[in-house]
């Protein structure tokens, strides 16, 4: 199918578009990559009266160092992250989430700023934005707020953004140097959307567990922090837990539904068996560094 | 519903055209520009056949505005052979491994393959694999499009 007729409105900068959102008083749509609207238009199940692409806006792109954090602009396509030897250096879970995203091809136009701001349950970004506690930053023409990612996600596709803002960074806190990457999602086939999988960090430090951040996605209607189970973790040497307890612990957090992919009955099984390999790879790892 | 001029660069050739603001890359390339090798399958990103390379990287015309496309190089798959009909190194390899049947997914997977070897960086076999998976073929059970991607794998074809 076709989309159906809209205006189209590409600004330079930041405060054009928010003028225009403004303006438009919840009837603009935000095209950023466009790999996940261009579809919902091409379907006709969104059909916006204003179209404001916002790939022509500089300040919203690139990667950069800023206090204590890893600023990523909202239009750096998912290739770029994949790309930046930084990153990999830095965040080398963001990298390997990104990595997950759609396929080589969508990742070519797709955006860090799009998959977050959409909120998809089973998308892998926004479930790394809320287990690395990145901070997003939305401005609109009343102004700038910084909104943790934690309590960003409201619902399915819902957010704390207002239809008047645009994001305009995401900020990743840094993680010491050797902490150890998690990542593991189930999907049917590379690049379809996951059934279910979970992502985060843990740091060790005088060999216990100093920091832990972990989050599911696919497991609910947001994406899930799995806050008892990082307690559980804490202040543990890294033979001092039984990771099938703990993975007990994080389930009990989730809400996952029933679809024609998959059981809610069956992603709390499998969760739970990704969540225990995936503690155990990453302890086997860390005893040889 | 807006009206926009644009002008960008397929094939090498200038190209112009006043388009509505909803029109997919992948139909302004077939309708407005002539260039039917973009083949349009589900318009929604997951076939695959609709691939073309802008501005050096492979992506979906049908997830792209023609509009967002102004002042850009396209390339589609009727600008990789030379003008004397020599075929581009990825069409020959899938030529000599079979790697196609009906033709109509072959145009995406040219695309995406001749943007991975266009690079000066030579790409794994995992990572051509890999990339093969954004493409849906129903005819030839991807054996022989995979044969053809182990070929080019490492193989940089330096910018063409």
């Amino acid at each position: 199918m076709k989309p159906a007729p809209f205006d189209y409105v590409a600004p330079a900068t930041v405060d054009e578009a928010c003028s225009v959102l403004a303006e438009a008083g919840g009837g603009a749509t935000i095209l950023a990559g466009g790999q996940t609207l261009l579809p919902l238009l091409n379907l006709r199940m969104s059909q916006p009266f204003i179209i404001v692409d916002i790939n022509k806006i500089a300040e919203l792109q690139g990667i950069a160092r800023a206090d204590s954090c890893t600023r990523i602009g909202p239009m750096t396509r998912q290739c770029e992250v994949i790309a930046s030897e930084d990153l990999a250096r830095d965040l080398p879970v963001l990298v390997q989430a990104v990595g997950h995203v759609g396929h080589h091809q969508t990742r070519n136009r797709g955006t860090i700023g799009g998959s977050i701001a959409l909120g998809e349950p089973a998308a892998e970004l926004p479930a790394t934005a809320v287990a690395l506690d990145a901070m997003i930053e939305v401005r609109s023409t009343r102004g700038t707020r910084q909104i943790p990612a934690g309590e960003f996600y409201l619902g399915p596709y819902m957010s704390a953004l207002e239809a008047d803002e645009l994001v305009t960074g995401i900020s990743f806190p840094d993680w010491p140097k050797g902490h150890i990457p998690l990542f593991r999602e189930v999907a049917q086939r590379p690049g379809d959307f996951a059934l279910l999988g979970m992502v985060g960090a843990l740091s060790v430090e005088g060999g216990k567990i100093a920091r832990a951040g972990l989050a599911w996605f696919g497991m609910g209607p947001t994406p899930i922090r799995a806050k008892a189970a990082e307690q559980m973790l804490l202040g543990r040497s890294l033979d001092g837990f039984d990771p099938q307890a703990v993975a007990e612990r994080a389930i009990a957090d989730t809400a996952p539904f029933d679809d024609h992919h998959a059981s809610a009955e069956y992603r709390r099984t499998v969760g739970a068996r990704i969540f225990v390999r995936t503690l155990r790879e990453a302890l086997e790892l860390e005893e040889l560094a | 519903m807006s009206k926009h001029h644009v002008e960008m660069t397929i094939n090498g050739r200038r190209h112009a055209g006043d388009v509505e603001a909803r029109v997919s890359l992948s139909d302004f390339l077939r309708g407005d520009a002539g260039y039917t090798g973009v083949h349009v399958g589900c318009e929604h990103g997951v076939c695959g056949a609709c691939t073309v390379i802008v501005e050096g990287k492979a992506v979906r015309s049908c997830l792209m505005l023609a509009v967002q496309a102004d002042g850009a190089q396209v390339t589609t798959v009727e600008g990789l052979a030379a003008p004397d009909g020599t075929l581009h190194p990825v069409q020959q390899v899938l030529l000599d491994e079979h790697a196609l049947q009906c033709g109509f997914c072959t145009p995406g997977v040219v695309m995406t393959l001749a943007a991975l070897t266009n690079d000066a960086q030579k790409p794994s076999e995992a990572q051509l694999l890999a990339a093969l998976s954004g493409h849906i073929c129903r005819c030839t059970g991807y054996q022989g499009i995979r044969r053809a991607a182990k070929k080019l794998a490492g193989a940089a074809r330096g910018k063409s």
